[in-house]
Formats: C-alpha cells, sequence, structure tokens
C-alpha cells in the first residue's frame, strides 16, 4: 500500500508517494534517478549501493525506503556543492582510484562516513572501515592514499 | 603505407551486413569533416580465420570526425570497462593529428556508428587496434592537409600542423585550422587502411602520463551505465532460472507470481520471465514461481573433478616437439614429476550483466554490458532473426569485465523480452545468476617431467595440459628437449566441463605459468642454486631477463638457496607480447596456515608504454586481483550446481590484504606498443607458491593456497 513519506534527500526535504515496503536502492535509482547507487549484489556484500543516512554509510539495498522516513539520506549525487566536488571525490580523481569506476560511488560514500567519524584515521583504520566494500579492479591501494589525502584535506578546513 | 582512395561510396550503401543506413549517420553526426574507414587491414590482424570465414563485414564505416569547433571525435568499437583506453587511446590521436588531447572525444562500442570489432579483449585495444587506429589517423591527416592545400594555395607538402592548426612553413601568418576547414561542411573521405610500424621516437602525447579523462564523471555518479538508462514505460525483467546446469524443467505453475501487483509473466517454451515497472516487485514475483525440474546426475564436484579430467576420453594435440625427451633424460643428473591443479574461478566485476532492449517500429536497440558490443548484435540478429541495420548495441561504460562480458547472453534475453512484451526492458542479472552463468575461468590439471643435469641446465621438459587452454603453455626457457601436449574436450564424449568456460583475465597463463614457475622454482631448489640465478642460467630470452633484473633491483634482491625462511619468492612469464618478473616477500603463520603478502615487486615490459599511469594502475590491479586466484578463489560445485552462488561463498581480495606494491615498467620507446593490462596477473599464483616454499620448505600444487591446502603441505615437510 502506498504511503507518502517524508525524507531529507541531498540536503532537500522530499516526498514520495511510495509503497514503504520498496528497497531504497531501487526508490533511489527508480523513483528519484539518483543512479549513482549501484546494485552490486542486493545482498548487503559488495558496498556498491551505499549511501549514508545521518551520516552512517548504510547499504541501501538491505533497507526500505520506509526506514528512511524522517531521516537524512546522501547520495554520491549530493556531495559535490555547486560543482565542487567533495574532498573525497577530489581526492579519488588525483589518485585516479578508480578503474571500471563501478564500485566508486559506494567506495566514496563509505570513506565519507569513516571521515566523519573518525577525521584522522590510521591506514589501518581506513582499512578496516573499507573492509566490506569490494573492488574487483584492484584499485584498493589508491582509495586508501585517496582517503588519507581526503583526510589531511579536511583537516585542514580547506 | 599504402593510400587507395575509393570513389566507390555506394559501398556503404549495398553490404546487407551493415547497420546504419548512411543517412542517417548524418543525421547523428551533423556536420564536419567524416573520414570513414573500411578496416581490412585490422580483420587480417584480428580475425581469426574462422571469424573471417564467416564474413565479418567489411564494409565502410565512421571513425572520425572532426567538427566545426575543432572537436575531433574517434569512434571505435572498443569498449572502456576500467582498463583506460578511453584515455590511452586519444593520445594516440592526437599524436598523429596534431591536436591537443583536450580536443578529442571519442565515441565507443556503438555498433551504428563505430566501425566493426571483434571485442575488447586478449589485450588488443592498444597493440592492435591502436595500430590500425594510429594508421587511420594519419591518413585522415593526410587529407586534411590536401583540403588545407586547397584553401590556402600552398602545395600539401609545404604545410605543417600544430595544435589543429595549418600553416604554410614558408608563410606562417598562411593558416587555416581543422575546425575552419570542417565549418558548414559535409566532407567524406573514404579510407582503406593497412596498419604499419612507425617510428615512436617522434610521439608528444604519447608515453606522457595522463590520469584517467572518465574519473570526474564517476565520482560523481554521472557516469552511465547500462542499469543507469531509463526509457518510458521500462519494466524490469527477472528469468526463471534452473537450480542446476543438468536441470530441466517439467512442470511450471506461475498463478501465485501473477498475482503481484503490476506483474506480468511471460513465457516461450522453457524461457520464462516476470516483468514489473518495479524491480522488487519483479524479484518478488520471481520466487512465487513454483517450478519442478528433473535431474541428470553428473557425478563430479570441484573436489572431484581432477581425476575426472585425467580419466576422461580426451583429444590429444601436440602443441611443440623440439628434440627428444628420451635422449633428455639420459643426460639428466636429477628428474622431477609434478601434478597441478587448478579450479575454477568466476569474474566477479562488481556490475552484474545488465541490458535494456527497446523495440521501436522494426528496430531493436540495446544498452548492454558487454566487451563485445557486435558479437550481442549478432547474438541478437540470430535469436531473432533480423538484420544488422535493425539491430543497434550501445556500450555505456561497463563496471568491469575481465572476460566475462565477452559474452552477452544477457542482451539477447533483454531484446527477445523487449520484442515479447512490446515495451523497454530493463535485464540486470542478480549476483547468483552472476555466478551461475558465468563462463568460468576453466579449472584443469598440469603434469610436467623434467630434468637438470649436474650443472643445474634444464634438459627436458614434457608439459601436459588437462583442459585449461594452451596460453602461457610455451616452455619459455631455454631447453634442448621440450613436448607440449594439450588434452581437451573430444568430439563426442561427455563434456569435461559442466557449465560454461571462457576468457579471465590473461586467460589460461594463470594456470601455465603457476604450474611451470613452481617447476622451476623446485628444479632450482633442488640442484642447490638460487633461484633467481637458476632463471638466468636457463634463460636466453632477453625481455625476461631484463624484467627479472629489473625487478630484483627494485625489490633489493639478495642471493640466497631456497628455502631460506624469509619467504622470498619470484617468478616470470609472458604474454599478450609483454614480459613480467615478480618478487615477493610472504609470512606464512604456521599455526593457522595462513599466507600474508607483505610487499611485492613487479617489473613489466610491454613495449612503448602509451600511458605510464594508465600502465601502472593495471599493473597495481593485476597484482591486487591476482591475489584473489593465489588464496582464495574457487568455485565449489556439484555436478551442475553452482555452490559459490555468492559473494560471502566465493571470496575476492579486499583492503586487508593489500601488500605494499612496487611497479617497474621497462623503458621500450623504440619497440611498438603491447597488451599491459593482463600480464602482471600471471605470475601471482607461482611468485606466492615459491615465497611460501622458501619460508617453510612447503610445497603447493594447487591453487588457490588456502589455509588449510597450507597445512596439508606443511605436514610434508
Amino acid at each position: 500500500m502506498e504511503e507518502t513519506i517524508k525524507f531529507q534527500l541531498n540536503g532537500k526535504a522530499t516526498e514520495a508517494l511510495i509503497d514503504p515496503t520498496q528497497t531504497l536502492l531501487w526508490v533511489l535509482r527508480n523513483h528519484f534517478g539518483l543512479t549513482g547507487t549501484k546494485f552490486g549484489c542486493g545482498m548487503g556484500f559488495c558496498g556498491a549501493c551505499t549511501v549514508l543516512i545521518d551520516n552512517e554509510p548504510v547499504r541501501s539495498c538491505q533497507l526500505s525506503v520506509g526506514d528512511a522516513a524522517g531521516k537524512n539520506v546522501v547520495t554520491v549525487e549530493g556531495l559535490a556543492v555547486n560543482g565542487k566536488l567533495n574532498p573525497v571525490q577530489k581526492a579519488f580523481v588525483e589518485h585516479d582510484a578508480l578503474q571500471c569506476g563501478f564500485c566508486t560511488p559506494g567506495m566514496i560514500m563509505n570513506a565519507t562516513g569513516l571521515l566523519m567519524k573518525n577525521p584522522a584515521p590510521s591506514v589501518q583504520q581506513i582499512k578496516e572501515g573499507m573492509e566490506n566494500n569490494l573492488c574487483r579492479c584492484g584499485a584498493h591501494m589508491r582509495i586508501i592514499e585517496a582517503v588519507q589525502t581526503a583526510s589531511k584535506e579536511m583537516k585542514g578546513g580547506k | 603505407m599504402k593510400k587507395e582512395q575509393t570513389k566507390d561510396q555506394d559501398l556503404l550503401q549495398s553490404s546487407e551486413r551493415r547497420g546504419m543506413p548512411r543517412r542517417d549517420f548524418f543525421k547523428i553526426l551533423g556536420t564536419g569533416i567524416i573520414v570513414f574507414i573500411r578496416p581490412w587491414g585490422a580483420l587480417d590482424l584480428i580475425g581469426s580465420p574462422s571469424e573471417q570465414a564467416r564474413g565479418v563485414p567489411k564494409d565502410y564505416n565512421a571513425f572520425l570526425r572532426i567538427a566545426d569547433d575543432g572537436t575531433v571525435t574517434c569512434y571505435t568499437g572498443k569498449i572502456e570497462m576500467g582498463q583506460g583506453i578511453i584515455t590511452s587511446l586519444p593520445q594516440m590521436m592526437a599524436d598523429e593529428l596534431n591536436v591537443p588531447l583536450a580536443k578529442i572525444r571519442i565515441v565507443m562500442g556503438d555498433t551504428d556508428l563505430c566501425p566493426w570489432d571483434q571485442g575488447t579483449w586478449g589485450s588488443q585495444s592498444t597493440r592492435v587496434f591502436g595500430q590500425l587506429m594510429r594508421t587511420a589517423t594519419a591518413e585522415a591527416r593526410g587529407a586534411l592537409l590536401e583540403l588545407g592545400s586547397v584553401q590556402l594555395g600552398v602545395p600539401a607538402s609545404q604545410l605543417e600542423v600544430k595544435d589543429g592548426i595549418i600553416s604554410d612553413t614558408r608563410d606562417p601568418k598562411k593558416t587555416v585550422s581543422y575546425a575552419q576547414l570542417a565549418k558548414g561542411q559535409r566532407i567524406e573521405k573514404f579510407l582503406d587502411v593497412k596498419p604499419s610500424m612507425e617510428d615512436y621516437t617522434k610521439f608528444i602525447e604519447i608515453g606522457k602520463s595522463y590520469n584517467r579523462t572518465d574519473s570526474t564523471l564517476k565520482v560523481t555518479g554521472e557516469a552511465k551505465y547500462s542499469g543507469d538508462m531509463k526509457l518510458p514505460g521500462m519494466v524490469f525483467a527477472r528469468i526463471l532460472r534452473p537450480p542446476s546446469h543438468s536441470a530441466k524443467l517439467t512442470s511450471v505453475d506461475y498463478t501465485a507470481a501473477e498475482k503481484i501487483a503490476g506483474t506480468k509473466v511471460v513465457k516461450d517454451g522453457d524461457f520464462i520471465a516476470v516483468i514489473n515497472e518495479d524491480r522488487d516487485k519483479a524479484d518478488e514475483a520471481i520466487v512465487k514461481i513454483k517450478a519442478e525440474y528433473s535431474f541428470k546426475e553428473i557425478p563430479v564436484n570441484d573436489k572431484t573433478i581432477f581425476e575426472y579430467m585425467l580419466k576422461a576420453d580426451s583429444n590429444a594435440s601436440s602443441i611443440k616437439e623440439t628434440g627428444s625427451i628420451e635422449e633428455g633424460q639420459k643426460l639428466c643428473d636429477k628428474t622431477f614429476d609434478s601434478e597441478f591443479h587448478d579450479p575454477y574461478l568466476a569474474h566477479v566485476a562488481i556490475e552484474t550483466h545488465t541490458a535494456l532492449a527497446q523495440l521501436e517500429g522494426e528496430k531493436m536497440t540495446v544498452w548492454a554490458a558487454t566487451q563485445s558490443p557486435f558479437g550481442l548484435r549478432e547474438g541478437i540478429m540470430r535469436e531473432l532473426g533480423l538484420t544488422a541495420d535493425k539491430v543497434r548495441v550501445i556500450t555505456p561504460f561497463v563496471g568491469g569485465g575481465f572476460g566475462g562480458k565477452g559474452e552477452y547472453q544477457q542482451g539477447v534475453e533483454a531484446a527477445k523480452l523487449a520484442k515479447m512484451t512490446g515495451k523497454p526492458v530493463m535485464l540486470m542479472w542478480t549476483r547468483e545468476e552472476e555466478f551461475f552463468l558465468d563462463t568460468f575461468h576453466p579449472a584443469g590439471v598440469i603434469k610436467i617431467k623434467s630434468g637438470i643435469d649436474k650443472s643445474g641446465l634444464i634438459k627436458f621438459w614434457d608439459y601436459k595440459v588437462y583442459y585449461s587452454g594452451t596460453r602461457g603453455s610455451e616452455a619459455t626457457y631455454d631447453i634442448p628437449n621440450i613436448h607440449i601436449t594439450h588434452y581437451g574436450q573430444k568430439n563426442g564424449a561427455p563434456p569435461v566441463h559442466q557449465f560454461g568456460t571462457g576468457a579471465w583475465r590473461a586467460p589460461n597463463n594463470n594456470t601455465n605459468t603457476f604450474a611451470r614457475e613452481v617447476q622451476i622454482d623446485i628444479m632450482a631448489a633442488a640442484a642447490g642454486i638460487d633461484p633467481l640465478e637458476f632463471r638466468r642460467k636457463n634463460l636466453k630470452d632477453v625481455h625476461i631477463l631484463d624484467c627479472l633484473k629489473a625487478v630484483a633491483d627494485k625489490f633489493g634482491y639478495v642471493a640466497g638457496k631456497a628455502p631460506s625462511g624469509r619467504g622470498i619468492g619470484i617468478a616470470c612469464g609472458a604474454d599478450a607480447g609483454a614480459w613480467v618478473a615478480h618478487m615477493v616477500e610472504v609470512k606464512v603463520d604456521k599455526s593457522t596456515g595462513k599466507v600474508r603478502i607483505v610487499r611485492i615487486t613487479c617489473a613489466q615490459d610491454m613495449g612503448l608504454c602509451i600511458n605510464p599511469e594508465g600502465a601502472t594502475i593495471q599493473m597495481e590491479g593485476c597484482i591486487t586481483m591476482g591475489m584473489g586466484y593465489t588464496l582464495a578463489e574457487e568455485v565449489m560445485f556439484e555436478g551442475g550446481k553452482i555452490l559459490s552462488n555468492s559473494l560471502d561463498k566465493y571470496t575476492i581480495p579486499r583492503f586487508s590484504w593489500l601488500p605494499k606494491i612496487d611497479t617497474v615498467i621497462l623503458d621500450r620507446k623504440n619497440q611498438p606498443p603491447q597488451g599491459g593490462g593482463e600480464p602482471a596477473i600471471i605470475a601471482m599464483g607461482a611468485v606466492v607458491a615459491n615465497a611460501i616454499f622458501d619460508a617453510t620448505g612447503a610445497r603447493l600444487y594447487q591453487l588457490p593456497m588456502t589455509p588449510e591446502r597450507v597445512l596439508e603441505a606443511l605436514k610434508k615437510v
């Protein structure tokens, strides 16, 4: 049964008349056209669908849209401000921390969430924090470097 | 370089195999100078005899367009799946055309716009297509100079080009730009192109490092993959899959599925699918279908497959025979007899096989995640009985392929469903479908008998490879008596592989290099010679010797006989026209059997390197991906049933595995470019196996080297 679900989406108050049991991933992609959030496995194992909910990285394939009601949802499309990339996005570009790019939005969302909680993580903490996001192209080393660079920039308050 | 201007433009209209009618090109391409090529030269190079016999299209197709703002657009049937040719191909083009890289756009994998292409695999984009493209671009530049010559009233031989501006060398004020030549024009040039060798030292853009040109699109979520396309009225489809490759549908009841709101069930024989505007509802509906199957008993699983292969009625073919194994044996002081096992591997691109299909009138358009847009077009033509001009395949960004997207079943299925339902159909395989329908890296067995004389020289090499393919099976070392035999599927015999197998990054070579380089290490240890020295002693190939030297220097290798307890391994090999050598340091936990790779260095000779940054990324990717097949990846199955069907049952490398990675690219500016996206993965299994031996004295003959297998091997020390 459809209901009106209200939440913050990429900084804007949003509402949708929708079946609340639908998966947040598919609602974001099909209802809102936010296709940066990717389907990789649908079981929460790969992290390609990671979004931020109240600043926490969450697997959007494991959440119904009803569960997002009243919350603050940010997708990869919501990170750049007026075309200016957020420090994590910028660092991914600088370090060439991607190849096919399909895991990249999930990686960036997870790293952004990680840095919000811990602005100066050690390499070990970055590895632990990123462990459950899968990349098949093997960009891991550069992703770690990019997260370090983003951490420095965020601490510098640039 | 031979140039042949063809006046017969009607050829474009005449071939029944070609795609879009010519007038439609111009609707899409607009005005400017458009160069069409007929890639005969490329077909000679890349079309296998069977493909040429099938009659690959030899018609002209758009190759490049110069627009009236001076922008150059390149059309290529190649696709971008992360390997970075979206950056390196324009680099090659910029140099030939004398335009800045920023002025170059690239349109990839659109069968209506781009020249026919066999597929993006086999490390051919740079070494084969790149050569053709540069030659064609040089021809195009010649055509532009002719136009400039007419415009300026100066002989073409007196003109030069810089940054897209043609000027008179005698009167530099006389200039005309490519943009001006193209303005308001509709000029068509038809070229027949054969690739030619070039002087690689003259280039400006080639050899410079560039960051990926698609990264901003990819970090913002703007980059469109096949699943990101949306059309009015689009529905999501899920297809009923059997539980096993040996299952046959006996009965089906889909009344419950039809009760899910908005769901329609479509059926064509055993091909049964549900469609719904919502993906969730399609997911819900498909599991409501009650299907029953009969099963054929297949008495083989992931543990018994190797014995099964050895016992199978095989077709033996001799790949190479020089000297005499018998004579070689007589010269030996020590002989060695080993058997190596390699399992099935899944590709696990993070993007599953995806396609969107739309039938408009009689024209089928399919957006697909594929390494083979032209192959998919043919597949759809066959399945639906359509002609080439009625099928268009467009390839947006591809979310990883590694060989697995050389197959295009999902594109054919989506097209079929679009025809059956009359709606645009989005088909995005689930991860489980991906594991079930994947064309796995084939499992295989390799048996090697070899021997050395008293001085440590290899005197014979009797190599047998069963069912896993021959790429990389050459002996590599300088051995007087060699016999290499491949045992493969025999016509009429029961199939040995119980499911689809196919290319998996550097196909076959991971298996062959593992076996060869471990066998070499076994002999080095038995001879009491440092494994690097043993290789040098038995190698004549200067490319590999150079790679070994480069890797040893960078790694800081100190000679020592294995097992030294240090955990250092060496391996080397050749793939896709390139050469590699690896050194690694591992730590082995003898109580758990867990292996950790501490650091790894890889040196690669790939000829002229177009984009060193891009090549470095590929090497790092190979090393990281290669840790997977080395330490953990293995498809578990029972008969035709795939047990490794999710990402918690099939382990791929993660952040915590990451060693320190160093790469060295050998400077080869005077040699033709080769494949750079695969070689660095081939020696991963062997280099780690040899390092485990160096650390512990335990020898592993089977991939992956899981903790259980390491513990097992440690017991035998």
